[in-house]
Formats: structure tokens, C-alpha cells, sequence
């Protein structure tokens, strides 16, 4: 199982190091480091490195490698999904996650891993039991322990920890009683140079922060459940009943939490299932090109709604990582702003909304090295938008009821679309 | 710590609220005041010094003189305090073990509060203190909260038996907590039972041969009752131990796949990824008509589809799964192919994993887009991945061979771009076009040498001679084109300069005429001026060859070359097939058996598919045995899986009725690269006449036919040692080797000394022999011979001592034997008369050879068999012995004794008496039956053998003994 953890920055310094059964020397690390030196891009530090004792099977989140040392044969998915509910756990103690943060917090992010893992099998990662075993650092929290001599250790042992719904406390009162439920998608797409679509598929999850007093018993039912057929869902979901009548039925846990997530791709040979492919909401209209034996190119790049369902594109950014041939750019945007940075060579135009009467544009030119031949690649252009109030996929929530409590609850759900990964090719 | 200090500077005037402050404790002088605080009277203020202590501790500073302080801190009813001594004493317990025997009074109250939270906490605790004399303190408590009336408890004192067991294994054994925890398996508690599970399984990947983990349908049905309701960690634990079940017929296969599906669904990508596995096996078992089977098959791609849009390190695991799911059963993401398209910003890891499964994915079907795709990446920025996806294409056109012509223009359009890495690579990847499709693509030859000049790397370099040496007669200024290239010949990496030699030497046998200037230019440039053994022995092949018979040397050198085959890249069969039990694991990242890099499992389990068995057929053989023996009939019989050494597999697969749907392997030189190294030694260790060897040779290339002992005498000896390297890590059970002895002495040999053993490695038996002068003179002209003997041993070919044997030289000697010989009983019966002959003179000894050797691998009896020649062979054929001091259990015993092809046919159980059934066949076509009776505890066996000649059933005794004390 999982022996011990380092926490490395980017500079390559160990910042915090903890060992669930014997002690590993830090030397290990070396052998993260000289992969990180080999690696381009900070990203593209392999994830699994063997070294001739352990295995380190790391994460980067935050600018920060949570490197776990193994010693035998152990899932390497389940390191890599614990690492990231850690540092899941981390950010939601501390608000963010990084290296200041879990310095000034060292003792509380010991207390949680002791807590986390035992002998490198996990014990605790539930957000809701770990809350009740060690309460978050808050200001006011800190100085009233400094005061009453009271400690930020729960005394009980946590009521979740082996009920059959692990994941929800009991005791639990609010005033008022509220349910909302965020359906998001982002779309990932690959478009080609003549603006058809290579790939695109969407990934959605339903998000939901559920505030109820007791032990509620929700159902949660959709227009056109057939849409899913390819999904995740939490563990509180009753499986069942999802496979008999396509109802989501569950006793969810307090707070925050992620319900389920799917996946709609593009192709689908499901008969039924055809009509719904992926619709692109936006189209890009780009020439760049770059002429033998000229210290100038062209760059043209204009954006429009395609099938938005009526709703409006906005946030939209542009950014393109364009060759290291190119020395600056001279460019008009129709709107927004751009920028380019002559070092990493990456353009980026924040646009904003597209208004469909008066599309935006960012035309101009792009100056090269005297006498340089024309750059062998063709930049990819990679564009983020947002889609308020609609669900690309169409998923539809129909209704919301709730069983097992007698108030009424206040309910809302929400449907946004964003871009994922993507990606027109040039 | 230079930054913590900078850290503790800045912080001072920072915020007082954060931890950071406790930093300041790493500031000399500062243990001292730490001290102080430490015994301070007041709580707070000692509470606040023990979070410094922990502070200093997380950043690897040394606060390991302040343990007597701190543990005086742990009686206290705070339990923030208690937690951050515990922290403190965990990390510092074995560098002062005698002070922490100050704790253990602590932990042993706290294991009785009424609080389960401190209770729980104190098992944990102590199990975490690696210090001998604690441990012997935690037995107590430890057995009191593995029955403890809270399940929290229960489940963390679970863990802590797989802690004591790291610690000290016989302890645990000794106190029975093995037992205790198997029972927890039945726990009423889910999440008490995945850390039961847990426990076991991390216990027993140290104990490969333990039946820890003795799964029957009681047990499973409990495990899938608990995987419903436990957590998502718990579930993976018991998704992981149910894929070592073997199903009894394809109802229950189909039963647990039901259970199993719906965990497809899991949020959790470790969960997913363990139902794959056990999906994965258990669909073996399932009749391909069934319905059922179509569905699960349809059911298993949308989740593998679903884990990469994960985070990138998750990808990357998955993708590696996904690689060995598609050449296992490519129809479950055959309409996949778009999820695998590169994104220009996926990690590179991620980029090349997605390569490789489109190409693996490529078909008639699909090809257009594919193509259109890795044209795509051609052009992107990373050197590295555009290398490989022009070799992609590549691979494409000799995998999908309607498509190798467009691969071959597309490959020609890249070309054109001149990029100088892509244009390299192009070239060698058209290069093994031509080899796929000869005669067809020559057409491009032209465009190819145009680009000469800018080929800077070896590979392609020696790629673009290749083809102008195979095409020297169309090409009319080849012989112009390799002379520019011989004028550096020395600067050539080795790779090109044996490729121009042979390529000037395919030129000279094609246009003799106006080329003899060129080949002899370079035949004496590779033998006279070079220091690289390869390129001078090759270019002295050559030379004598072009000498001696050019007809010959036509026939050798423009020999037709075997077809690569589009599959070269392919998971050999039964890796394959070990690697889908493995999914998920290391194991399956890495694409190799977990025994060739797990460090401290002692032996791993080989694991394999299950074959598809029709219901019932596996159950009642064993009772047939039973009846035979005559024993209780309630008594389980239970079969011991077979477990052999990697031979004992390579064989097994081939012979096991699996029904794969992987082609069969493929005879292509490049994949068996590894195998070709070792060359003619391994064919013979491989080689000879054992059955099955058919499978072998598919196996491994070329057929190896016997080998020509004159080649594979003088290196087996040393491969064998290899072997035998081998042996000790990756394949513990190989055959009993006798230590070497000296069976003639130099006194009366004139200054020879013999000495040797016999092995039977890999169904060849060899006589190994150590040839020592020590006289004073040299010795040549080795010759060996042997008298008539009573199994008609007899040397496979002559005694290889190639070169002369000077003064107090020695060498060692591997002659294979046949047992084709004449036949003569001897006494004792494996007594063997030897003659050795030298330039001095001939000298006679005589040696006695383990019958074992003999024992041929094909030695497992059918159960049926067994049985009916039992009864058959008249009682007074049967002997018994007596082994003493012995202290395997069955199981590795049984093991010990398959690796020299005694094999265990049947296990049965009595009253803690372990019988084992076994059969030997000799290699004159003897059986011997044995059963071997284990009693648990009692270090003495007891055997009785029957056979029909009972004169060898001594030697077999011998055998038996020496294999088991060894």
C-alpha cells in the first residue's frame, strides 16, 4: 500500500514529507527529480517512475507534486485517486492548495493524512467524516482554542464512519432548507483545418450542494434519462433503482458534493441516439499562413455561433501557441483584448461575448526572422466560452422530490455549457 | 532547511494564527527551550510545544532528543494531544526503543477505554511502532479488538494484523490472528470485511503459497454482499481478491459478472478499473453464444472510454490497460477510435500511449481517418511524438495492407517537407514497407535518394543502405552511392558499417563485374582496420565465403528474408494473458509479469485466465481420486492450481485447452530480439525432445529443432548458469541440480581432475562437467564415451574442449545426453561407467546420476489414470520410506517437487493430514505413483511409491529426498 508521501514545488524542493509504515529516505526523490529534469514541461512528468526499490506514482496539482512512494505491487489508479482526494481534502480545509497554505497549516495537514491513510490503507477521505474528526483551521476558530484551551480534535467518533450511508452525518439542522443542483458540461472537440469535426464529446456532471436538515431522501428524475448511458455516479446514488427506471434515488451527503458525472460522445451507434449528436456552439474562420522568403505573415481569425439554442456565447477566450519562428504580431481586434508574449510565443484574445450581428475579429500581421525559412508547424487554436442556462447535450432535470423529512425545501437547478478541450486545427 | 529558516524570519512578522510559527523550533539553541515548554505544567503551553516538535518533525528535522518529553505528554485526556504524541511516536520509536517501552502502558489502558475513538486509535498506534519489544506487548490488546463490539475497532485492528505481520511474521502465525482475521471475512460489518480482505491480501502477496485468501461460493457471496455497501477503497480491495477466484462453471462466472457490473459506474476510477479486471477474466468462462457474453462486452466500453476525460496521470494508467484490453479483445473499442485522437495539449506520456492504441485500433474500416490524423501530428512541435507518429504510419501500412499505398504517398508527402527528423524517420519505416511488400513500392526508390545527403542519424542511414544494397539492380549508380558512403567508414556508428558491408557485398554478388574494386575495399576496411569483433567476423564470413563458394554465398547472402508480420509489436500470448489478471496493477503499467520487477514477493503466483469449462466436469474427477484412496467422502478434496516455473507455463498454456482469440505468435526476428542474443545456448536449453515442443518453437522463431551439439556445447554451460540466475529470482521452482562432486581425482588421472553434476534443464539432460589440468603439460583432444547403462544414457554429441586445456587451467563442460543408448541394468541402477580420453591417455571412472533427471515434463497423470493404475499395480510393488526433517508444508513441497516433474495430481485433506498424489514418468516411459503424506507440524513424511518396476521406486526415494531438502 501507499508508504509515504513528498510534497515537491517547482523548484524541486521537498516541502513536507509523511510515512505511513517505515521511514523512506528523501534520496528516493532523486529519482523524481532527474525525470522531472528530462521532462519538457513541468506536465510532462511521467506519473509512474520505478526505481530499483519503490515505485513513485506522483500528481500535479497546483503547481505541486504529490509524490507517493510505493514498495509493492499496489493499484497505481488507486494512488493516483487518492492523491487527488487529497489534495481535494486540502483545498477544501484551507480555501486553496498550495504550498504557503499547507505550511501554515502543517499540523492540520499532518492530523489529516495520519487521518487519511492507515499503514498506507485508507481509513477516513470522506470530506464530511474528516470535518467532524478534524474541525478546518478558521481565524476565529484558532484564536477561540488559543483562549478556551479547547482543540480542533473531534472528541466522538464520527457518526458517518460505519452507518450504511458513510457519507452523511447524523444531527444535521439548517434553517433553511435549500437544494441546488448545477448540470455542467464542457465540451472537448477536435476541429479540423476546413471547420468539420474531427471529434467531440461532451462531459458532464451534476454538482449539487444540498443544505437539508435530518436524513432527507431525495429522487431526482430527467426529461430524457436515455441520454445517460455511460455514467459515474457517487456512492450514494441506489444503483439499482437507476437500472430499473432511470430515477437517481439518494440519501445525499451535507454540503458539497459531486452526484454523478457522463459522458455523451459524438458517435453513438445506438439507434435511439442518433439525433442527439454533439452540436458545436461556435465556429472559427481562420487563415494563417506564412509565404517562402517572407519576413511577414498573415493572421485572420474570426468567431461565430453555430448551435447555441439561442443562448448567448460568452467568456469567450481565444489563445494559440504560435511557432517560435514568429517574432511579434501586429493585430486588430474587432473587440476585447489580446496579447502576445514574444518569449513563450502564446497569443491570447480575451473576446468576451460574440454578438451574432457584429462577429469579432482579430486580424493582422505576424512579423518572422529575417531570412528564417517558414515554420514547419501550424498553430492550434484552443478556445474556452461559456453558455449560461443551457445544456448542450440537452439533458433535462424534470422534477425534484424529496422523502423521509416533512418541510419543504427550497429548490433550483442550474445548466451551463463550457469548453473543455477545444481545439481547432490550422 | 535554509528555506525554513527564511520562512521563520519572514513569518515573525507575519500572522501568529498559522503553524508556520512552529518552525522557529529549528533554530539552534531552541530543543532546550522546547524542553521547558514541553514539561510545563500548563496544558496549553504543552500542547502548543508538541505541535512543534511535530512541525520541525514534518520537515525532516531531527527532534528525536525531546522523546522522553513528549511521551510524558501522552497521559492526557486531550485527544489532540494524544493524536500528535502518537504522530511524534511513530515517527521516533525505532531510533529509541528502549523509551518507547515507556508507551506501552499507555497504549494497553487506552485499548480498554470506553471510548471505541481511543480504543481504535491505540491498536493503530502500537502497530505502527516497528520496535520488537512493543510488539510483544500489542498481542494482547490486539486480540481483544479483533473482537471488539464496535465494528471501527474491528476494522482497524484488521489493519494492524497485516502491520504486525511486516513486523514480525511468525508472531503472527504463532498467535493465530491469521485465522482470526479470516474470519473477520465474515464479518456483519462491509467496511470491517474490505479491511479483513485488505489485510489478507497485503499478507499474502508475501506468502504466495498460503491459502490466506481460500475463496469458495460461501465466501464470494459474502465479499459481493460487502462490495455493495463498502467504501470506495474497500471495494477495490474486494474487487482485487475476487479476481483470484476461479469460477466453477460459467452460471457462477455469469452470476458474479452481474454482481460486478454495476461498479462500472463508479465515480472512482480504482474501482472501475478492478471490475474491469475481474470482467475481464471471468468472461473467459463464458460460452461465446450467450447472450450475456454480447452484452457485458457492450457494457465494458463506455466506462474505459469514460476514464479518459479523467485527469492526465489517470489517463496515462488507463490508456495502458486499454492497450492490453484491445489485443485481448479488440471488439469492445473497435468503434472507439476517435476517443484516442491526440489533443495538442495532452500531456506527451499521454500523447504516445494514445498512439500506440490507434494503431492498434486501425483497420480497413477506419484507416482514412487515421492516416488523416498522424499526418496531422507529423507537423506538430514535439520531436519525440512526431517521430513516432511517422513511424505510426509506418506501422499502419504493414498492418492494414490496403492501406500501405497511401501510407506510402502520405510518407512521400512528408518527405517533401524536408523536415530533416521526419524525412529520417520516413525513411525507416519505408524501409520495413519494403520488407512486407516486396517488389512493389520500388517506384519511390528515386524520391529516397534524393534526400541522401540530410540523413544524419544511424538508424536511417543504415535503413537507406539497406535499401540500396536490396535494390543494388535498379538503382544504376548504387555502387556510386555506397562508395560516398565508405569514405568515413570509421566514423560510421556500427549499425551502418556492418549495413554497408553486407550492402557492397549484395552489390558485388549482383554486378560482379564492375564492383570488386568496392567489395574488397570494404572487406578489408571491416576485417583489417576495424577493432569491432562483429564487423570483423562478418566481414571475414563474407570474405571466405565470396572465396570458397560464391554460389553459396549467393544463396546466404540474398537469401529471401522472412515477411515481417504486422503483429510484431504484440503482447506475446500468454503475457498477455497473465497481464489481463493483472489490470490495474503496476504490473499492467509496466506490460510485464509482476514476478520479473515486484521486489519482496518470494515466488509470485502466475496468474492465468481461466479456460471456458463446461459446468460440473471440474468437480468430480477429484471425488473419483477419493473414492480410490478410500477416505471419508466428506472430505473437500481441493486441486492445487498449477503453479510451475516459467517453463512449466510456456508448456501448460500451450496444452491447456484456452480458447484465445489472440493470433497465434508470430515468427518474426524482431520481436524474439531478446531471444536472439543468447542465441543457439537457449535453443538447446529450450530445445530438445521435449513434448510440446511444437508450441515452443512457434514460440520462439525459429524451430529449435535439436540443435547440433557441436554448436551448443560449449556455451550451454554458461547460459546454463545464466539460467540458473534466472532461477533464483524469477522462477524459484526449477529442477533439483546435485552440487558438483569430484569423480576423478587428478592422482589418477595423470593430472585430469573431473568433476561434475547432472541437470535436466528445460527437457535436455546435461552432464556438467568441470575439466581441470593440473599437470604440467597441455591438454587437448577431449573425447567421452560411456559404458552401457541401465536407462541407455548416452552423449548427444562429442565432448566439446575446443581449445587446448593449459596448466592449471579449467573449464567448464556441458554435454547434452540422449537416452537412446544401449541398455544394461546396472547396480545400483543409476550408476554410470565413463571413459574420458586425452592426448596423455584414457581414464576410467564411474559416477551415480539423480534419477530425477530422468522424470520427463510431460509426467501428469490424468486424475482417471491415476487412479485406475494405482489399483492396477500389485500392492507388493509398493514401498514405503520415511523422510525426515522436513519442514515444508504441502503446498511447497508440492511446488518444489513439480519444478523437477514430480507433479502433484491431487491434494486431499484428513484430519490435518495433508495427502498428496503424484505421478513421475521416466524418460524410458516408467510411471512411478507416489502418494505423499504431510502431517502439519510433524517435520517427517511419509511416501509410498508403486510402480511396475519396482527396482527403481530407491532411486525415486533418493530423489524425493534430496528435492525436498534442498
Amino acid at each position: 500500500m501507499i508508504h509515504s508521501l513528498f510534497l515537491v514545488n517547482s523548484s524541486g524542493d521537498i516541502f513536507l514529507e509523511k510515512h505511513w509504515k517505515s521511514v523512506v529516505s528523501r534520496s528516493v526523490c532523486d529519482y523524481f527529480f532527474e525525470a522531472q529534469e528530462r521532462a519538457s514541461e513541468p506536465e510532462n512528468v511521467p506519473p509512474v517512475i520505478p526505481t530499483p526499490h519503490h515505485y513513485l506514482i506522483s500528481v500535479l496539482r497546483h503547481s505541486i507534486y504529490f509524490v507517493a512512494v510505493i514498495q509493492s505491487e499496489v493499484p497505481p489508479l488507486f494512488v493516483i485517486e487518492f492523491l487527488h482526494r487529497v489534495v481535494d481534502t486540502f483545498q477544501d480545509y484551507f480555501g486553496v492548495c498550495t504550498e504557503a497554505a499547507i505550511k501554515d497549516n502543517v499540523v492540520v495537514v499532518y492530523e489529516l493524512l495520519e487521518e487519511m491513510l492507515d499503514n498506507g490503507f485508507p481509513l477516513a477521505t470522506e470530506s464530511n467524516i474528516l470535518k467532524e474528526l478534524i474541525k478546518p483551521p478558521t481565524i476565529l476558530r484558532t484564536v477561540v482554542n488559543t483562549i478556551t484551551g479547547s482543540t480542533n480534535v473531534g472528541e466522538q467518533l464520527p457518526t458517518g464512519q460505519l452507518s450504511v450511508v458513510p457519507w452523511r452525518r447524523t444531527g444535521v439542522k439548517y434553517t433553511n432548507n435549500e437544494a441546488y443542483f448545477d448540470v455542467v458540461e464542457e465540451i472537448d472537440a477536435i476541429i479540423d483545418k476546413s471547420g468539420s469535426t474531427i471529434t467531440a464529446e461532451i462531459q458532464g456532471v451534476i454538482d449539487a450542494c444540498v443544505k437539508l436538515t435530518g436524513m432527507p431522501d431525495l429522487t431526482l428524475s430527467f426529461m430524457n434519462p436515455r441520454l445517460l448511458d455511460d455514467v459515474s455516479f457517487h456512492p450514494c446514488v441506489r444503483f439499482k433503482r437507476w437500472e430499473a427506471e432511470r430515477i437517481l434515488s439518494f440519501i445525499p451527503p451535507d454540503g458539497n458534493f459531486r452526484l454523478l458525472s457522463y459522458h455523451v460522445s459524438s458517435q453513438n451507434l445506438h439507434p435511439l441516439r442518433s439525433t442527439s449528436l454533439v452540436a458545436i456552439p461556435v465556429y472559427v474562420k481562420h487563415n494563417i499562413t506564412f509565404r517562402e522568403g517572407s519576413s511577414q505573415g498573415r493572421f485572420e481569425l474570426t468567431l461565430g455561433p453555430k448551435q447555441t439554442m439561442g443562448k448567448g456565447v460568452e467568456a469567450v477566450l481565444v489563445s494559440s501557441q504560435l511557432p517560435r519562428g514568429v517574432l511579434n504580431t501586429n493585430l486588430n481586434p474587432t473587440q476585447g483584448t489580446y496579447t502576445f508574449d514574444p518569449v513563450t510565443k502564446l497569443l491570447s484574445w480575451d473576446v468576451g461575448k460574440i454578438n451574432p450581428q457584429k462577429l469579432p475579429s482579430l486580424k493582422g500581421s505576424m512579423s518572422l526572422q529575417a531570412g528564417a525559412s517558414k515554420p514547419d508547424e501550424n498553430p492550434t487554436i484552443n478556445i474556452q466560452f461559456k453558455i449560461q442556462q443551457s445544456a448542450l447535450s440537452g439533458l433535462k432535470v424534470n422534477r425534484l422530490d424529496m422523502y423521509g423529512e416533512k418541510y419543504k425545501p427550497f429548490k433550483g437547478i442550474k445548466y451551463m455549457t463550457k469548453a473543455g478541450k477545444f481545439q481547432v486545427r490550422t | 532547511m535554509e528555506w525554513a529558516n527564511q520562512l521563520c524570519e519572514t513569518r515573525q512578522f507575519g500572522s501568529k494564527m498559522t503553524d508556520s510559527k512552529y518552525f522557529t523550533t529549528t533554530k539552534k539553541g531552541e530543543i532546550f527551550e522546547l524542553k521547558a515548554e514541553l514539561n510545563s505544567d500548563k496544558k496549553e503551553k504543552k500542547k502548543e510545544a508538541v505541535k512543534k516538535v511535530i512541525a520541525s518533525m514534518t520537515v525532516g528535522k531531527d527532534v528525536s532528543a525531546l522523546f522522553p518529553d513528549v511521551v510524558n505528554c501522552m497521559q492526557t485526556d486531550n485527544l489532540e494531544l494524544k493524536k500528535l504524541v502518537y504522530l511524534y511516536l511513530m515517527n521516533y520509536a525505532k531510533s529509541q526503543p528502549d523509551m518507547a517501552i515507556m508507551a506501552v502502558n499507555t497504549f494497553v489502558k487506552d485499548c480498554e477505554d470506553p471510548n471505541p475513538l481511543i480504543r481504535a486509535l491505540a491498536v493503530r498506534t502500537m502497530g505502527c511502532i516497528r520496535v520488537d519489544k512493543i510488539t510483544e506487548y500489542l498481542c494482547e490488546p490486539l486480540r481483544k479488538c479483533l473482537k471488539d463490539e464496535d465494528p471501527y475497532v474491528r476494522k482497524t485492528a484488521a489493519v494492524c494484523v497485516a502491520k504486525l505481520h511486516d513486523i514480525n511474521a511468525q508472531l503472527v502465525e504463532d498467535q493465530g490472528f491469521l485465522d482470526t482475521l479470516k474470519d473477520l471475512i465474515s464479518d456483519s460489518n462491509p467496511m470491517v470485511v474490505a479491511n479483513a480482505v485488505a489485510a489478507l491480501s497485503e499478507i499474502a502477496e508475501s506468502h504466495p503459497n498460503s491459502n490466506l485468501l481460500d475463496l469458495n461460493p460461501q465466501s464470494i457471496n459474502k465479499l459481493l454482499t460487502a462490495l455493495n455497501e463498502c467504501t470506495e477503497w474497500g471495494q477495490i480491495f474486494i474487487l482485487d481478491c475476487l479476481a483470484n477466484y476461479t469460477p466453477r462453471d460459467d452460471r457462477e462466472s455469469q452470476s458474479i459478472c452481474e454482481r460486478v457490473t454495476p461498479r462500472l459506474s463508479h465515480a472512482n476510477s480504482a474501482v472501475v478499473l478492478s471490475a474491469v479486471k475481474v470482467l475481464m477474466k471471468f468472461m473467459e468462462m463464458l460460452p461465446k453464444d450467450l447472450d450475456y457474453y454480447g452484452t457485458l462486452l457492450k457494457k465494458l466500453a463506455p466506462p474505459l472510454v469514460t476514464l479518459l476525460s479523467a485527469e492526465p496521470e489517470l489517463q496515462y494508467v488507463a490508456l495502458r490497460n486499454i492497450n492490453l484490453i484491445v489485443q485481448k479483445r479488440p471488439e469492445i473499442l473497435k468503434h472507439e477510435m476517435k476517443v484516442f485522437f491526440v489533443k495538442y495539449n495532452d500531456p506527451i506520456y499521454v500523447k504516445l500511449e494514445k498512439l500506440d492504441i490507434m494503431i492498434r485500433l486501425a483497420s480497413q474500416a477506419n484507416i482514412a481517418q487515421v492516416l488523416a490524423e498522424l499526418k496531422e501530428y507529423a507537423t506538430e512541435v514535439d520531436v519525440d511524438f512526431v517521430r513516432k507518429a511517422v513511424r505510426a504510419i509506418g506501422r499502419c501500412a504493414i498492418k492494414v495492407e490496403q492501406s500501405a499505398e497511401r501510407c506510402v504517398s502520405t510518407l512521400l508527402d512528408l518527405i517533401q517537407t524536408k523536415v530533416n527528423y521526419v524525412v529520417q524517420e520516413a525513411i525507416v519505416v519505408i524501409k520495413d514497407i519494403f520488407r512486407k511488400y516486396p517488389n512493389k513500392y520500388e517506384s519511390v526508390i528515386a524520391t529516397l535518394c534524393e534526400n541522401l545527403d540530410s540523413l544524419d542519424e544511424p538508424e536511417a542511414r543504415a535503413a537507406m543502405i539497406w535499401i540500396v544494397g536490396e535494390y543494388a539492380e535498379r538503382i544504376d549508380n548504387a555502387d556510386e552511392l555506397l562508395e560516398s558512403f565508405l569514405e568515413g567508414f570509421h566514423d560510421e556508428s556500427t549499425q551502418v558499417q556492418l549495413q554497408l558491408l553486407t550492402a557492397i557485398v549484395k552489390l558485388f554478388l549482383k554486378k560482379p563485374t564492375e564492383t570488386q574494386e568496392l567489395v574488397q575495399q570494404v572487406l578489408s576496411l571491416a576485417t583489417q582496420d576495424s577493432d569491432n569483433p562483429d564487423l570483423r567476423d562478418r566481414g571475414y564470413i563474407y570474405w571466405r565465403l565470396l572465396s570458397t563458394d560464391p554460389v553459396a554465398a549467393k544463396e546466404v547472402v540474398l537469401a529471401e528474408k522472412p515477411l515481417i508480420s504486422e503483429e510484431t509489436d504484440l503482447i506475446e500470448p500468454t503475457l498477455l494473458e497473465e497481464l489481463i489478471c493483472h489490470i490495474g496493477t503496476l504490473a499492467s503499467v509496466y506490460h510485464k509479469p509482476p514476478s520479473a520487477f515486484v521486489e519482496g514477493s518470494r515466488g509470485v503466483m502466475h496468474k492465468r485466465l481461466p479456460a471456458r469449462t463446461g459446468s460440473g466436469e471440474g468437480t468430480e474427477s477429484p471425488d473419483v481420486v477419493n473414492a480410490a484412496v478410500g477416505s471419508a467422502p466428506e472430505a473437500a478434496p481441493s486441486i492445487i492450481p498449477s503453479q510451475g516455473d516459467l517453463l512449466g507455463d510456456l508448456l501448460n498454456l500451450d496444452l491447456a485447452p484456452s480458447t484465445n482469440t489472440v493470433p497465434p505468435p508470430t515468427t518474426s526476428g524482431m520481436q524474439m530480439g531478446g531471444m536472439d542474443f543468447l542465441g543457439g545456448g537457449l535453443d538447446s536449453l529450450l530445445g530438445g525432445d521435449i513434448v510440446g515442443s511444437p508450441a515452443m518453437g512457434a514460440g520462439f522463431g525459429v524451430a529449435p529443432a535439436v540443435m547440433p551439439a557441436s554448436l551448443n556445447a560449449p556455451v550451454g554451460g554458461g547460459l546454463g548458469d545464466l539460467f540458473d540466475l534466472g532461477g533464483g529470482v524469477g522462477m524459484p521452482m526449477g529442477a533439483y541440480i546435485p552440487p558438483k562432486t569430484v569423480w576423478l581425482p587428478a592422482m589418477k588421472a595423470k593430472g585430469l581432475e573431473i568433476s561434475g553434476t547432472f541437470a535436466r534443464r528445460a527437457g535436455v539432460i546435461q552432464m556438467e562437467l568441470v575439466l581441470t589440468n593440473k599437470a604440467m603439460s597441455v591438454m587437448t583432444d577431449f573425447a567421452i564415451q560411456f559404458n552401457r547403462n541401465s536407462f541407455g544414457l548416452a552423449p548427444a554429441g562429442p565432448l566439446q574442449v575446443l581449445t587446448p586445456l593449459g596448466p592449471n587451467q579449467t573449464i567448464e563442460v556441458s554435454l547434452p545426453l540422449s537416452t537412446v543408448g544401449p541398455v544394461m541394468k546396472m547396480d545400483p541402477l543409476n550408476n554410470l561407467q565413463v571413459a574420458v580420453k586425452n592426448n596423455i591417455d584414457v581414464f576410467y571412472f564411474s559416477c551415480q546420476y539423480p534419477i530425477s533427471m530422468l522424470f520427463v515434463e510431460d509426467g501428469k497423470m490424468e486424475r482417471q489414470v491415476f487412479l485406475a493404475t494405482w489399483k492396477d499395480i500389485p500392492n507388493d510393488n509398493e514401498s514405503q520410506f520415511q523422510i525426515k526433517d522436513c519442514h515444508l508444508n504441502s503446498d511447497a513441497a508440492s511446488n518444489k517437487l513439480q519444478g523437477s516433474n514430480i507433479f502433484t495430481i491431487a491434494k486431499r485433506t484428513v484430519e490435518g493430514q495433508d495427502m498428496l498424489y503424484m505421478s513421475i514418468k521416466l524418460s524410458n516411459g516408467i510411471w512411478v505413483l507416489a502418494e505423499l503424506k504431510v502431517q502439519a507440524g510433524n517435520p517427517n513424511y511419509t511416501i509410498s511409491l508403486k510402480c511396475r518396476a519396482p527396482e527403481v521406486s530407491q532411486c525415486v526415494f533418493q530423489c524425493y529426498e534430496a528435492v525436498l531438502k534442498n
